[in-house]
């Protein structure tokens, strides 16, 4: 059963560090600032989310498996919404650049 | 090369290079996102060093508060930017500069490696006496009970510097209110934030004040996270910023330092000295004494922000 737990950690925070990675790959590889943004914040949903999920089985309390999924969902709320501002600056700014 | 070693070693390579980055990126804006990130990367290295406490001080002040301000300020200076950058001293100033930096980088890494091994600590003491106060968190009995001196002057100086931002009001504009008006866009993302977030950071607040006297924690962080929570509703535009002559601004401003320093003096007779506490009520004094001090922190934090009065109270 532990070694289960163990692999499903290995595996789960192993595909949230890959799309931390391809985030951060997009952010300096996309074109503007729309799919830049784009790319970031599917480090912070998806990435940060995997990498919680594989931690989870190994918190001491469900108090602190709780703490864990309230960061992941703030740091998506924070993510969406500053993003949003962010792009909304940068379609007013004029053309994409 | 171990684990621990590997993310230590990769952590002081990227504080060392946000660092340099900072201070060699032309734009002011950029430099100070730089340094806000430069914060963030301390509070990580505060949490490998196992100081949990200064790492929440540092990531709530060094990376947020200070950041805030500075981005406030660089978009202040921006249409000066071109003016300064005219008037940028010359290579051979720049040079002296550096020089004048790396010496005291050089004098500062030399004290540090030639400190004696074990290095000089109070924490024994700090461990023998802590049951007397109650507490669970050494730092928090080092800040209220055996260190308080220090942090009654340090609440007092954050009062000194919202007075130098308030004196630097035009006469006309005394009394008025701080920044400009936010314009509530009712159905906008900001404000949305604004509406869903206060509560939870409150709560967050209050539980970070509470648990401060057992584990890391205390009024200063606490005190910022809800300095935030204002802020971010002004500046969705739900509410304004009061006028700097309000009654209710100046109390909540100074309760803070006035009940630190009433039950320093009540000490005097009741505990035979100033900020002694009478044996047995340590732990409930100390948690006035941060509950004043975390409102009067919030709100001088929300106005050191918020800056000097540019309006007059009616507008």
């Amino acid at each position: 059963m532990s070694l289960l737990l163990d692999l499903w950690t290995i595996v789960a925070v192993s595909a949230g560090v890959f799309f931390f990675l391809a985030g951060t790959v997009g952010l300096l590889r996309f074109p503007d600032t729309l799919t830049r943004l784009h790319a970031l914040t599917k480090a912070d949903n998806l990435g940060l989310g995997l990498v919680v999920l594989g931690l989870l089985p190994r918190v001491s309390s469900p108090l602190a498996g709780l703490k864990l999924v309230c960061v992941w969902l703030l740091v998506m709320l924070a993510g969406a919404i500053g993003s949003q501002l962010i792009a909304r600056v940068a379609r007013r700014s004029g053309p994409p650049a | 090369m171990n684990m621990p070693l590997l993310v230590d070693g990769s952590l002081v390579v990227l504080i060392l290079a946000v660092a340099i980055w900072t201070i060699a990126v032309r734009d002011s804006f950029a430099a100070v996102v730089g340094y806000a990130i430069y914060g963030l990367m301390l509070a990580l290295a505060w949490v490998r060093l196992a100081a949990i406490d200064a790492a929440l001080t540092e990531a709530a002040i060094g990376g947020g508060l200070t950041g805030v301000l500075l981005i406030r300020a660089a978009v202040r200076l921006r249409p000066t930017e071109s003016v300064v950058a005219v008037e940028t001293p010359g290579r051979f100033v720049k040079a002296l500069a550096a020089v004048l930096a790396g010496t005291v980088s050089a004098a500062l890494a030399v004290v540090v490696l030639s400190l004696p091994v074990p290095a000089p600590t109070l924490a024994p003491e700090v461990a023998g006496h802590i049951a007397s106060t109650g507490l669970g968190n050494a730092v928090t009995a080092v800040l209220l009970a055996f260190r308080a001196t220090d942090t009654l002057l340090e609440a007092v100086v954050l009062v000194f510097a919202l007075i130098a931002v308030w004196s630097l009001a035009p006469d006309r504009l005394w009394g008025g209110r701080p920044g400009p008006r936010y314009h509530l866009e009712a159905n906008g993302m900001l404000a949305y934030l604004a509406r869903l977030l206060p509560p939870l950071g409150i709560i967050v607040a209050i539980y970070v004040f509470w648990v401060g006297a057992d584990l890391p924690g205390g009024k200063f962080q606490a005190g910022t996270l809800l300095a935030a929570m204002w802020l971010l509703a002004i500046m969705a535009g739900l509410t304004d910023a009061p006028p700097v002559s309000r009654g209710w601004l100046r109390v909540a401003l100074v309760t803070g330092s006035a009940v630190f320093l009433a039950i320093g003096f009540a000490g005097v007779p009741l505990a035979g000295a100033f900020l002694a506490y009478p044996a047995g009520y340590a732990k409930p004094l100390i948690l006035v004494i941060e509950a004043a001090s975390m409102l009067s922190i919030a709100v001088t934090l929300a106005l050191l922000v918020l800056g000097p009065p540019e309006r007059s109270a009616q507008q």
